[in-house]
């Protein structure tokens, strides 16, 4: 049940500023500020759920198998390789080091 | 995909895929719930992600000048991918088309690999022995990386890793995300105060930083 309170209250929050947008008129939200803020937010989120789910095993911080994957993942993408690269990269890596006993 | 690993049931990651529609709200989701987050501190992390597409539909609604009846159709196709090939096109009309285009086959193709992905995903079993929980932070890192563009970005990057991992013992689960997003308003407002300090009160800058080191040193 509480997945489903998640999944509603995502859903309508996504799609209210989807909405939001080809509503608002241009001024509200053509501010500066506000743009740079708007740019700015997924970065720090993204940065945290990637570090968090590399690094975390419940509420303690580990090193595993993981972050060699994510590690291939960086150089899939420095290497301009497309998304689907990046992740299968990635994939591939944290089982291999798993299969060797990492 | 990786939601299935997560706990949650077949149904639950369609309906996810068909009604958020934006890549990286649902990974957000998905993953806060995995951790054990409440559903309201997950929704949070995944609704702040989604908060740029409100600014895709600011451009596009100038460009495409929908008429307003079909704009809340329009909107839930408001995202990175449909923005990115709207604002390409050189006319009105080639990016209505585009717009369309776009739209319509990434929500088929996003909602059928979804579909895929979780029947694979509880055909496999365990999904852990074949890497696939680091899928979720590979996506988090792909979208991530072309973001990264100056150093602005990647201070509040480092910022929100910090925050990120340094609550993560302290706090409950799903509520260090929503910290570390405030790397973005406190790395801009260091910015502005620099700059403002700049002009003529450099005094006071070089006060702070010993006024906040003498405790420490009592210690």
């Amino acid at each position: 049940m509480n997945i489903w309170i998640a999944i509603g209250v995502t859903a309508l929050g996504c799609y209210a500023v989807k909405l939001a947008g080809l509503l608002v008129p241009a001024g509200a939200l053509e501010r500066p500020l506000v743009r740079r803020l708007a740019a700015l937010l997924p970065v720090a989120l993204l940065a945290a759920l990637t570090a968090q789910q590399t690094f975390a095993d419940g509420r303690t911080l580990v090193l595993d198998a993981r972050a060699v994957g994510l590690a291939a993942a960086a150089v899939a993408l420095m290497l301009r390789a497309p998304f689907l690269v990046v992740v299968g990269a990635a994939v591939a890596v944290t089982a291999g080091v798993r299969a060797l006993g990492g | 995909m990786t939601s299935a690993g997560s706990g949650l049931t077949l149904l639950q990651t369609c309906a996810l895929s068909l009604l958020v529609f934006t890549g990286a709200s649902q990974f957000a989701l998905v993953g806060a719930l995995a951790a054990g987050g409440s559903p309201f501190t997950a929704a949070a992390g995944a609704f702040f992600l989604g908060v740029r597409n409100a600014f895709y539909g600011l451009r596009l609604s100038q460009l495409l000048a929908l008429p307003r009846a079909v704009r809340p159709f329009a909107a839930q196709w408001v995202i990175d991918e449909t923005a990115a090939v709207s604002l390409a096109q050189p006319t009105r009309r080639s990016a209505r088309i585009g717009f369309l285009v776009t739209g319509l086959s990434l929500y088929v193709l996003w909602n059928l690999t979804t579909l895929l992905g979780a029947l694979g995903a509880e055909a496999i079993g365990d999904t852990d022995a074949w890497g696939l929980d680091a899928a979720g932070p590979a996506v988090f890192l792909a979208l991530l990386a072309p973001m990264l563009r100056t150093g602005t970005e990647r201070l509040v990057a480092g910022l929100a890793v910090l925050l990120g991992l340094g609550l993560l013992p302290v706090l409950p689960a799903g509520v260090p995300v929503l910290v570390a997003a405030f790397a973005a308003p406190a790395v801009l407002w260091a910015q502005g105060r620099r700059r403002g300090t700049g002009r003529g009160d450099a005094k006071e800058r070089s006060d702070a930083p010993a006024r906040g080191g003498i405790p420490e040193e009592d210690r």
